[in-house]
């Protein structure tokens, strides 16, 4: 079986020359549950742009520390394989307004399977399915600018999850929401079965539900291990900005 | 991720980016004004033209480079003045059957398409300077300075400080929508939907953009009353014009009414 | 990701005649001033922010495309949106505000032409999606399908007839023959107008499932409305006749280029007082570009030595 996500010595530059990510390696196993931590502009949003090839940096290449590769469930990164990338990938960002454009929650959670030509039947399954997964079956007619900022959090897991990718990644899911809102995402993150990557600062959702922790600043991995671990490395933690829970 | 570098304005030290921005904005206007003025196939006068906008460029700490690599981007409208041509009468240059008809080409026709050609470059350059070199906040003042109404110019201002956020959001919305489209392997279906549907779909995006412009621009509006805003844009009264940007001004207009008459005079 | 979109409708500079970029831009100045009066009598103290933030939306929306086939893809202009939701008056004031921010900070059209982008975008634009929208709903009395068609028509015959526009003004100039500039930029944006339309009702569902008390912004008829619905007949006929016409019979339109052309090229060249040339064969046009030529060198190089030595004595 392959692994899910194989990112190694991975280095990226934005066009303006700003060095977001130097060398950085990492892999996840299928099933895991992973958290990325770090300060803000640590690199970890950029990193997750990689792992769907919005950001496609340069590769294979080979480097002094090795060759630089980013494979995701087998499929090397190269732009012949985005679109089965994308579609074993679901990257939900960290503001829902900017990911339901449609005008009804059926239509948005529909666009992938739709984009991917199945048929009409089909796409009613994968739409039942996902909003199923998130809890909002009741959902499907209702507008998607209507709602409040949690329910737009589970529904735009739910335009994602009718892909039926292979790993879900997340950018700042728990951001801005309210202690019940917040557990249930939580609980509903816990339900979910497929590999996972969060980027977060909520360390106490990392505690409860990501076993592993990955630490990044500066654009580097400075940590990779058990949560349990590395939450009770003071020092760890203080050097890099974060705080203890 | 931001997207400043849309923003043109180079932050450097020179004496280019330190003039008044009145009289920056005023000498590009009339530096386009006198290249349109200018009689075709004055090649003198272009070569001047271009030397001044190259001093210029190198005096500002710009780089030659980097205004003309963003001039060329306006050069495909050119193929707009392919027709000039075949429609000026002159002399011969070449000539192409075209079914039935003969297309012929004359000298004349080359040397306008060339001048057409010549003189929206140049007037791009100087506008990409002007852009370059003077922070858009600094710009607005120049146009009110002109005489552009202020509400305008309180618009303009408004649409800057936004554009960046709401471009970022569509950028943002592209991004998402790039994330979903995935494809199934080996299903032989046809992959992206419709043309249609993929309108459709960006058209949803883009009243989504517009809708949030609307809630954003009430929150904008009741901050701005809470500041005591009563509709009239006021702001502070424009420094003093100083002596040095009177001559630069005066300088600047003379040596291009100066080219404009050599120009007239020798092949008006 | 570099801004650098390719609009066919947006003219740089050098390519219309000082006469017609003048005339334009008088028209439009005056056009721009009146709608800024009206609307801010009908809006009040919310336009600052109002227009500014949709102008910047649209902006936006035009940053946003859709793959048509291979490598093309489909735009918005927005005039037909803007002029929907905000009615006539204050779309004219939006687009003004896109076009002339689009041509200072970004070159998307010359300052000079910048007249004639605002009056084909912000005026013709605007008038004929207005007259278009507005006469579509009067014939759905009121039903829902009204703002769809009538949306879908308005955004596809604005720019249809904004082109036209364009391309008179580039016959005009005699930059390009009418009867090769009205079918060609008729027929491209017969064709992108349909993306504009199917864009444009795209938005539309969007936003009467989202806030359908929006469209009541646009639809609440304002004073002097009459006279743009009048206005955007007036035009969209003018030009949809007179393209035609113009595309028929090019001499007419030469002549007028050739009559305003006199700015550029008209009296008897001075130096005929002069002999042809000053040097045995070299003409006298020749030898002015090679003196030419080398003042500028001269004149780059000096400057070019001189920063660098400027530069070197401030960091000893």
């Amino acid at each position: 079986m392959h692994h899910s996500i194989e990112i190694d010595h991975l280095s990226f530059s934005y066009p303006d020359g700003h060095s977001a990510l130097q060398d950085v390696s990492l892999h996840i196993e299928p099933g895991e549950k992973v958290a990325l931590v770090g300060p803000n502009g640590a690199g970890k949003s950029t990193l997750i742009l990689h792992l769907n090839g919005i950001l496609l940096a340069n590769l294979p290449q080979k480097k002094a520390s090795g060759d630089s590769r980013v494979t995701v469930c087998g499929l090397p990164m190269e732009p012949k394989n985005l679109g089965r990338i994308r579609a074993a990938v679901g990257l939900v960002f960290q503001n829902p307004d900017d990911q339901l454009f449609s005008p009804t929650v059926f239509e948005d959670v529909a666009f992938s399977p739709l984009y991917q030509g199945l048929s009409p039947a089909e796409v009613e399954v994968r739409v039942k399915a996902a909003l199923a997964s998130v809890r909002m079956e009741a959902y499907a007619k209702r507008i998607s600018h209507h709602l409040s900022m949690g329910e737009k959090k589970r529904i735009a897991i739910a335009t994602v999850l009718s892909m039926q990718p292979e790993v879900l990644v997340l950018d700042e899911p728990t951001a801005g929401l309210d202690p019940r809102t917040r557990r249930a995402l939580i609980n509903l993150l816990r339900e979910l079965p497929m590999t996972m990557l969060v980027s977060t600062h909520d360390l106490a959702m990392v505690r409860e539900a990501f076993p592993r922790m990955v630490i990044m600043d500066e654009g580097r991995i400075v940590a990779d291990g058990p949560t349990q671990e590395l939450l009770a490395n003071d020092a760890l933690l203080e050097t890099h900005g974060l705080e203890k829970v | 991720m931001h997207i400043h570098f849309l923003d043109p304005y180079r932050p450097l030290l020179s004496p280019i980016h330190s003039q008044d921005a009145r009289a920056k904005f005023v000498l590009t206007v009339a530096f386009i004004l006198t290249a349109s003025l200018t009689p075709f196939a004055a090649w003198p006068v272009y070569i001047l033209f271009f030397s001044v906008l190259l001093s210029v460029e190198i005096i500002s700490g710009l780089g030659v480079g980097y205004v003309l690599k963003r001039a060329s981007l306006a050069l495909p409208f050119v193929l707009s003045a392919l027709p000039v041509l075949f429609t000026v009468h002159g002399q011969t240059l070449f000539a192409i059957p075209v079914g039935s008809w003969v297309l012929t080409a004359s000298v004349e026709g080359l040397e306008r398409f060339i001048s057409i050609a010549l003189k929206s470059w140049l007037s791009v350059q100087a506008a990409i300077i002007l852009s370059a070199c003077t922070p858009f906040p600094e710009l607005l003042q120049a146009m009110r300075a002109v005489g552009i109404p202020r509400l305008l110019v309180g618009m303009f201002g408004l649409m800057w400080r936004y554009l960046f956020v709401l471009v970022d959001e569509a950028l943002r919305m592209m991004r998402a929508r790039a994330a979903r489209s995935g494809e199934n392997t080996g299903a032989g279906r046809k992959v992206g939907g419709s043309v249609a549907w993929r309108a459709r779909v960006t058209g949803g995006m883009a009243g989504s953009l517009f809708l949030r412009g609307f809630e954003r621009s009430d929150r904008i509006y009741v901050a701005m009353l809470s500041r005591g805003y009563d509709g009239e844009v006021r702001s502070l009264p424009l420094p003093p014009f100083t002596g040095r940007s009177w001559l630069t001004l005066a300088a600047g207009l003379t040596f291009l009414g100066l080219l404009l008459l050599f120009g007239i005079f020798f092949w008006g | 990701m570099l801004y650098s979109p390719v609009e066919p409708m947006h003219i740089p500079d050098g390519f219309l005649s000082t006469l017609v970029s003048v005339v334009l831009w008088v028209i439009s100045a005056v056009a721009v001033a009146y709608a800024l009066r009206r609307v801010g009598k009908d809006l009040g103290e919310r336009q600052v922010p109002l227009m500014g933030v949709l102008a910047a939306a649209i902006f936006a929306g035009q940053m946003l495309n859709f793959s048509v086939t291979g490598g093309t893809s489909g735009h918005l202009l927005g005039a037909a949106i803007a002029t929907i939701l905000l009615g006539p008056w204050a779309a004219v004031i939006v687009m003004t505000t896109v076009v002339s921010v689009q041509a200072l900070i970004f070159q998307d059209g010359g300052l000079l032409a910048l007249g004639a982008n605002i009056f084909n975008m912000a005026i013709v634009g605007v008038a004929v999606s207005y007259f278009v929208y507005t006469s579509i709903q009067k014939l759905a009395r009121g039903k829902s399908w009204g703002i769809f068609v009538g949306g879908a028509a308005a955004a596809w015959l604005s720019i249809v007839i904004a082109s036209l526009a364009c391309a008179l003004e580039l016959a005009l100039s005699g930059t390009s023959p009418a009867n090769i500039s009205v079918p060609a930029m008729g027929g491209i944006h017969m064709i992108i107008g349909i993306g504009e339309g199917l864009i444009t009702v795209g938005a539309l569902t969007f936003l009467y499932a989202a806030r359908r008390d929006l469209f009541r912004i646009g639809e609440a008829a304002p004073r002097g409305s009459k006279a743009i619905w009048v206005g955007g007949l007036v035009i969209a006929s003018l030009l949809a006749v007179l393209s035609p016409l113009a595309s028929a019979h090019p001499d007419g339109l030469e002549w007028v280029a050739e009559q305003n052309g006199f700015l550029e090229a008209a009296h008897a060249p001075l130096y005929n007082i002069l002999p042809d040339y000053v040097f045995p064969g070299i003409s006298n046009g020749a030898l002015a570009t090679i003196i030419a030529g080398l003042l500028g060198v001269l004149l780059v190089f000096g400057v070019a030595v001189g920063v660098a030595s400027l530069r070197r004595s401030k960091k000893a």
